[in-house]
């Protein structure tokens, strides 16, 4: 536990110093999308499923903010601290074991999500979007969500060589994952054929699980089923980040 | 502090480390000397806990580091070949956040962190971040924070390399300070006046083996000579001397563009060479060196 808890605050001591950087894409860009999208667009819609269109979409940005940072800072700052940095090099000359690395990491991406959800939330409360006190469950499924996406990145990083398979990562995943899994519109206008992709990304239950909360609402499928594919993403992702990093750290 | 028998690593085919047996005392400063490749950062890994022997016996503190890495690490310090410091974070952090790693509490972190820079001399330097330090600078910082948990043993391999003399100096004398406090070093490095001033014994390694072992006093005298006359013959190829000198001193060994004359006495030797009726345009009579000894024993052949 220590040693998990010394990794997070390495994390943290770095982004008290880059905290910058990651303003714009962690708190402003959401906002934006909920003014253009929601709003803009939303004035020439009547709304989905009975309630406004800014209403409906709110929950969805919610979870892909949570969704595009965990798998970004899983993305460049692991393979650095493989290959750059070497910060995982430094840490495996401690008694910190291999778990507390990934643990830790893990850690620093719940607290990242936390804040970015809370900040989010309160900025759409000032625009009339929240309608259940269910509200307060959101930031611990995007959370949750965080970790489902943010393991198995880590541990895709810790595999490669080379940093180009990232932009692979984003075009062919990440991409489309925000863009059809119920962010935006609901997925039962895709065809047929394409809605079990959209079931199998981690993110369409968590916009579910968002949405229903902030509209006080019942999720399409059990909560405890939306709960249960993502812990299973994360505890899946989790034992691949090991088996990862134990191959890259040791011989 | 550490024992090994037998030692070996291999990686697929490729046979690393080849059977090596040592020991390291207690207060010791200890190098493995060896060209690159000869197996020295390998064997430097396994005594870190982050490489698993392929065969052999290694104890490190009376433990074993496969089975208790953890505790062995938490009483070593590591300077790794190649810097790992966060280029983000400030001097200072880079130690506090390192502190942390071992376990030791927030304010005896930063106890500790201002006490080290003060030691390596780079208290100005607390509040800048890592980046635009320079080499030697870094280097220190590298040392610093392998001193956070107040190590029984300190591995540093290949510390100054790529430093300039006046760094390489600087850490000498700050490393033999951290000996005479009692402090174990284990070093590696291919510098043979390193080797001198720092190690009270030394292994050669070679191709994954150990060529010759003692004091660096010691392996000169065993393996080299007294003094070293060194010949230069005009334009004259120093090769063709060798048949002509032949019986002066022990042993003559014709460089490109010198001839190195092995000899107990050396200005005994340069009047025979006079003697037979050569004058050589230049003669140089100097104490022979590890650099002697390392060229003797792993050849002249560039490994790399």
């Amino acid at each position: 536990m220590d040693g998990t808890l010394a990794v997070f605050n390495r994390a943290i001591v770095s982004y008290r110093r880059l905290w910058q950087a990651s303003v714009f894409s962690s708190f402003i860009l959401p906002v934006l999308f909920v003014l253009s999208i929601g709003i803009g667009v939303g004035g020439y819609i009547s709304g989905v499923d009975g309630v406004s269109y800014l209403d409906w979409i709110v929950p969805g940005v919610l979870a892909s903010t949570a969704f595009q940072m965990a798998v970004g800072e899983s993305t460049f700052p692991i393979l650095g601290d493989f290959k750059w940095v070497r910060g995982f090099h430094a840490m495996r000359a401690t008694p910190v074991r291999i778990a507390d690395m990934i643990s830790g990491y893990q850690l620093y991406i719940i607290f990242r999500v936390l804040i970015a959800s809370v900040v989010f939330l309160g900025v759409s409360a000032l625009f009339g979007a929240i309608h259940s006190p269910w509200v307060v469950f959101t930031p611990f499924v995007c959370a949750l969500l965080g970790v489902a996406v943010s393991a198995p990145t880590s541990a895709f990083a810790a595999t490669i060589e080379n940093d180009s398979y990232f932009a692979l990562l984003f075009r062919f995943l990440v991409i489309p994952s925000t863009l059809f899994a119920g962010v935006f519109f609901p997925v039962s206008q895709l065809p047929a054929l394409l809605r079990p992709l959209a079931y199998a990304s981690p993110l369409w239950h968590a916009v579910e699980l968002c949405r229903a909360a902030t509209l006080g609402v019942a999720p399409p499928w059990p909560v405890a089923a939306h709960v249960a594919y993502l812990l299973a993403w994360a505890g899946l992702g989790y034992l691949l980040a090991l088996r990862a990093f134990r191959r890259r750290l040791s011989d | 502090m550490i024992r090994a028998r037998g030692l070996v690593k291999r990686f697929g085919d490729f046979t690393a480390v080849d059977g090596i047996d040592l020991e390291v005392a207690p207060g010791e400063a200890f190098g493995f000397l060896g060209p690159n490749g000869a197996g020295k950062s390998s064997t430097m890994r396994m005594i870190g806990c982050v490489s698993t022997p392929t065969a052999g016996e290694l104890r490190i503190l009376d433990m074993d580091p496969v089975r208790e890495g953890p505790s062995i690490r938490a009483r070593l310090g590591v300077c790794p070949q190649t810097d790992n410091l966060d280029p983000d974070l400030t001097v200072f952090e880079n130690l506090t956040t390192y502190a942390r790693y071992f376990g030791i509490p927030r304010a005896e972190g930063r106890r500790r962190a201002a006490e080290l820079l003060e030691f390596v001399q780079l208290t100005e330097k607390s509040g800048s971040t890592v980046e635009p330090l320079s080499g030697g600078m870094k280097r220190r910082l590298s040392i610093a924070r392998a001193m956070i948990n107040e190590p029984d043993l300190v591995l540093l391999d290949e510390p100054t390399t790529g430093l300039d003399p006046q760094a390489r100096h600087l850490l000498w004398e700050r490393l033999f300070r951290l000996k005479q406090r009692g402090v174990t070093l284990v070093l590696t490095t291919h510098y043979m006046d390193e080797a001198e001033q720092l190690c009270d014994r030394l292994v050669v390694m070679d191709a994954g083996k150990i060529v010759a072992e003692g004091s660096p006093r010691h392996l000169i005298e065993t393996y080299s000579t007294r003094e070293v006359v060194e010949l230069r013959f005009g334009d004259d190829a120093p090769a063709t001397y060798v048949e002509k000198l032949a019986g002066i001193g022990e042993r003559l060994d014709p460089l490109p563009d010198r001839l190195l004359l092995y000899s107990a006495d050396g200005d005994a030797a340069v009047n025979e060479v006079h003697r037979r009726g050569f004058t050589p345009s230049s003669v140089l009579v100097r104490r022979s060196t590890l650099e002697d000894v390392f060229l003797i024993l792993t050849g002249r052949t560039l490994v790399d």
